[in-house]
């Protein structure tokens, strides 16, 4: 099962104080609703503020991003610019 | 398709931008250039007060000045909940943008909007805002950091609890949220280590001092819809935060980008565009308003002041066990600081086992911050390049060497947790090192400092289009305002899968209504993401050109090719005939299936991060404390220069207003919390005489992700300046200078208690 | 209160306009005329973008009142170019990739040929501190000087445009 990291401390308080969760999602639209799922405001939180890593690289919003068993998936928060 | 291995004739090259002609010669529209029939001018009442509560507004006397058409508060404005939303422009507190382009019920910053007015001249409005009678109850005020994360220090928001930190808090607070990133574990780290170093750094705010003021011309008819003409870095932006602002649909307003004098970031949202459209909905007529430069100052946005505490613990051999980073942000009157990316960034280069990084985002009593450059990654680099300098002193080894030894490489996970993928650190260091420059030998009293930065670039969604007119000639359009020659970039790469030359290809920037969606210019994004799109545009045109030649010529489409600009049979057994040039093929689009061209619009994914490294040399003199700058190299991984001129210049801009804020850029406050040097007189950004010619060496390790292998560019350069002048001059003085600006009278200062040793 | 009258010579066309008092050249030029390739990045005369040549000197036209033209010569951006034809400074200023968001390009075009016509043959040294009034923020100035002394060789017959 994919094991996703959540990085940083924004999401703790829903998951009490817990950064790593093993989740049975493959696509980051999964990820979200499992999430919430399961640590209700959870869910909505990575969607509106944390960028998935998906080993290495940034994806700010496609719900299509694909994650295997063995990819490392990290969520950070979200990246602007200036 | 990729065209990173191919043979390029146009990407690479350095054609004169299509848009040039007009900005040498004045005729180019700049958001203050617009006129409209019957315009009205518009003015901001601003607050004297750094801090205070708003008792009352009567504005009866101002609105009985003949000439004055209308005069608007918050109270024109709908009352927005505090929620994040998202209008297609990722998270933004549109609670507090609304209260920042009119405050509600206080004035959070010295300049904060409280009232406006439009009237039949500049000159009456001016007027008509000095008769805008305010009642303020003056309350005490709060800048520096430190001071206002204290106990006891006014609080700007009753309602402001801090956020990252449990249990969650009763007391509100000017600590907007605290953040964490941990990797291994740090103290152990630290026990471990043979050497450590140690330092506290400053940095105080920095304006983006964009020379263009906020200028935009708004026009409200009578059925509701709204034209908006503006210089921003994001028409899509403008029209969504209005839309949202005043409780308008986006749809019934029409953003027009007009060029922008530049942003920096600072453009990247809006403070006149939704007053504009309120005044012109009251006055019934278009309403122009544009900043002076101290509204600028006062009243827009500027970047974080910061206090950074930097650790870090090495092992003799100078591999990096340990490193510790605090970082408190300003945010201004609103959170919002840019602390998220500092935490990440400083320490993105390296590969170290055990970190830990906390960073606190403050209110206090300024302009709320907005983006600059690489935002929160130029002070955080500060801090980190000038203590890495520090711990290779004191590990006697070589800067360069000491970054090479613990540099992040491909499968090098981050502090922040991704793992790094296709980076350029090591062979930027290479260069680095090879260059010329690193290798030559430095006069008495003069000294030499490295630095390092980290940028992350984005992507994001983003819409572009080729098409093909009756005559064979084509445009390229983008849903991104260019704010730095973009154009050029974007239409060469639209020739090279055409097969044009780039002088054929004009690339223009239509309006919010006349092409899809785009994300803002900004996040060194713009030739990234476009470049995607309006590459695919362009393919999609290809294949119709070789479907049209098959028309012309009865055969199958797949026994056509496309090589430069002309449609060949594909083979001798295709048929013999005779290439066909777009001029042919188009005047034949009717007859063949239509116009042809293609519009696309995608969420690019992928921006590739990039790195840099900047060597500088500088020369102190001891009587007035004035650094100069001998001489100055920024070399940078860019992927792909699409236009190497465009690509050098965004480093030598963003070389040199890191320049800027190293040695006499900065906020300066009197008694009252005022900013006491609003204008380019006394905020002194680098003129021409202060800088040297800036060698921007481009190393090229292709992002694999963009057809031609680009990764944004511009915002990279601001990160090394600060630390690398910083670290020239301890090589010049022997001096450490913690604190930013190191302007003259802080040298002077260091140098008059300076022990008389000789520099190292 | 009743506007002043003047008259200037403006781009080598006499020109007539009304103005108050208190309006800066540049008000008028911008506002009055609707010359708006000056351009107002401050006005108070530290940022050069609203550079312009008032009987052969170079002035900020935000530091002058527009009543104080009346008997001027002035040469906007608009009068750089003859024609269709452009001036040496503004064909390098393209060639070097001198300009990115084009804002301070006028003031500094203005400014380069005012350098030029004073001083043909400049050194780098003197080329950035007679520019030193013309604020940039996107170039860092390096390719600015780069086009001005190629410009500089161009008009000295040193080399072909």
């Amino acid at each position: 099962m994919p094991k996703v990291i959540i990085s940083g401390s924004a999401c703790q308080r829903f998951t009490n104080g817990r950064t790593e969760l093993e989740v049975e999602a493959t696509n980051f639209r999964r990820l979200v609703l499992e999430l919430e799922e399961r640590f209700p405001g959870l869910g909505k939180q990575v969607e509106e503020g944390m960028a998935v890593a998906i080993d290495g690289e940034i994806f700010q919003d496609a719900y299509s991003a694909r994650f295997g068993p063995d990819s490392e998936v990290v969520l950070i928060p979200k990246i602007g610019g200036g | 398709m990729n065209y990173i291995a191919s043979d390029l004739k146009v990407v690479g090259t350095r054609p004169v931008r299509p848009d040039g002609v007009e900005k040498v010669t004045g005729r180019a529209q700049f958001g203050a250039d617009m006129r409209m029939a019957g315009m009205l001018w518009g003015k901001v009442l601003r607050s004297p007060h750094a801090h205070a509560k708003i008792v009352s507004i009567d504005a009866s006397k101002a609105e009985k000045l003949p000439g004055v058409k209308a005069v608007v508060t918050s109270k024109d404005f709908p009352h927005i909940a505090n929620e994040e939303a998202f209008v297609g422009e990722g998270p933004m507190n549109f609670r507090d943008l609304s209260r920042n382009c009119l405050a509600w019920d206080k004035a959070l910053y010295e300049g904060h909007a409280i009232a406006a007015v439009a009237a039949s001249t500049q000159a009456i409005a001016d007027a008509a805002v000095e008769l805008i009678d305010v009642k303020y109850e003056v309350l005490p005020y709060v800048i520096d950091v430190e001071d206002a994360m204290k106990d006891g220090a006014p609080i700007l928001h009753d309602d402001l609890f801090t956020g990252g930190v449990e249990p969650k808090p009763t007391k509100p607070s000017n600590i907007a949220k605290v953040l964490t990133f941990k990797k291994g574990d740090a103290e152990a780290g630290f026990k471990d280590a043979d050497v450590v170093v140690e330092g506290r750094y400053t940095t105080q705010p920095v304006h983006q001092a964009y020379i263009e003021p906020h200028a935009c011309l708004c026009s409200y008819n009578a059925d509701g819809q709204v034209t908006v003409y503006s210089s921003s870095q994001g028409h899509f932006m403008v029209r969504a935060y209005c839309a949202k602002l005043l409780g308008i649909e986006i749809s019934d307003i029409r953003a027009v980008p007009l060029e922008i004098g530049g942003g920096f970031g600072g453009k990247t949202l809006v403070y006149l565009e939704p007053v504009a459209i309120a005044l012109s909905k009251k006055a019934g007529r278009p309403v122009k308003m544009q900043m002076t430069r101290e509204e600028v100052f006062r009243a827009s946005g500027p970047t974080s002041g910061a206090v950074i505490e930097m650790k870090f613990g090495a092992k003799k051999d100078g591999t990096i066990v340990a490193a510790r980073q605090v970082l408190k942000y300003q945010a201004g009157g609103f959170p919002g600081s840019p602390v998220g990316p500092g935490c990440m960034c400083g320490l993105a280069m390296y590969d170290i086992p055990n970190v830990e990084v906390i960073g606190y985002d403050v209110v206090s009593n300024r302009p709320k911050v907005a983006a600059y450059r690489a935002p929160g990654a130029p002070i955080s680099s500060f801090a980190v390049e000038s203590a890495m300098d520090e711990l290779a002193r004191k590990l006697n080894m070589d800067p360069i060497a000491l970054r090479e030894q613990n540099g992040a490489r491909n499968g090098t996970k981050t502090h922040y947790g991704p793992t790094h993928q296709n980076i350029g650190f090591l062979a930027t260091l290479e260069a680095a090192k090879n260059h010329p420059h690193y290798k030559s030998p430095l006069k008495p009293g003069q000294g030499r400092g490295i630095a390092c930065g980290f940028w992350f670039n984005i992507g994001g969604e983003t819409s572009a289009g080729c098409h093909v007119a009756e005559d064979g000639s084509v445009t390229a359009t983008s849903g991104n305002p260019d704010i730095g020659g973009s154009r050029a970039a974007i239409g060469m790469m639209v020739a090279e899968v055409l097969g044009l030359p780039a002088e054929q290809v004009r690339t223009m920037i239509p309006d919010t209504s006349s092409i899809g969606f785009s994300f803002l210019t900004g996040g060194s994004r713009t030739t990234f993401s476009i470049g995607m799109a309006v590459t695919q545009a362009a393919e999609r045109v290809v294949e119709d050109l070789k479907q049209r030649a098959a028309q012309i010529w009865e055969i199958p489409a797949d026994a056509v090719e496309w090589r430069d600009g002309k449609a060949y049979p594909a083979g001798s057994n295709a048929g013999a005939f005779e290439p066909l040039d777009l001029a042919a093929l188009a005047l034949k689009a009717g007859r063949t299936g239509g116009p042809i061209g293609a519009e696309v619009s995608l969420n690019a994914q992928g921006a590739g991060p990039g790195f840099g490294a900047h060597i500088c040399d500088v020369e102190v003199d001891k009587e007035t404390g004035a650094v100069k700058i001998l001489r100055y190299t920024a070399v940078q991984d860019v992927g792909k220069a699409i236009h190497p001129s465009y690509v050098e210049g965004q480093i030598q801009g963003g070389a040199a207003q890191g320049i800027g804020w190293a040695l006499n850029e900065e906020y300066i406050y009197d008694a009252k919390g005022k900013m006491d040097n609003a204008g380019f007189l006394d905020y002194r950004v680098p003129v021409a005489s202060d800088v040297p010619m800036i060698e921007a060496v481009l190393v090229e390790v292709p992002n694999p992700r963009h057809p031609f292998g680009a990764r944004g560019v511009g915002e990279v350069p601001i990160v090394p300046p600060m630390a690398a002048i910083a670290n020239a001059i301890r090589s010049a003085t022997g001096l450490r200078m913690p604190d930013l600006p190191m302007s003259p009278p802080k040298l002077r200062a260091a140098l008059d208690a300076a022990p008389k040793t000789s520099p190292g | 209160m009743s506007k002043h009258h003047v008259s200037a010579v403006i781009n080598g066309e006499p020109t007539e306009f009304l103005c108050e008092t208190q309006q800066t050249l540049l008000d008028v030029l911008r506002d009055e005329i609707g010359l708006t390739g000056s351009k107002e990045g401050c006005a108070s005369g530290d940022c050069g973008a609203c550079s312009v040549i008032v009987d052969g000197r170079l002035i900020c036209s935000c530091l002058m009142l527009g009543c104080e033209a009346d008997g001027t010569s002035i040469t906007t951006i608009e009068g750089i170019a003859q024609g269709d034809h452009l001036h040496p400074v503004q064909q390098k200023f393209l060639e070097h990739a001198a300009l990115q968001c084009g804002f301070c390009t006028p003031g500094l075009i203005v400014a380069s040929k005012a350098l030029l016509d004073e001083n043909p043959n400049p050194t780098e040294e003197e080329a950035r501190y007679w520019l030193a009034g013309n604020l940039c923020r996107c170039t860092g100035y390096d390719k600015v000087i780069r086009a001005v002394m190629d410009a500089a060789a161009v008009m000295r017959g040193e080399k072909a445009a």
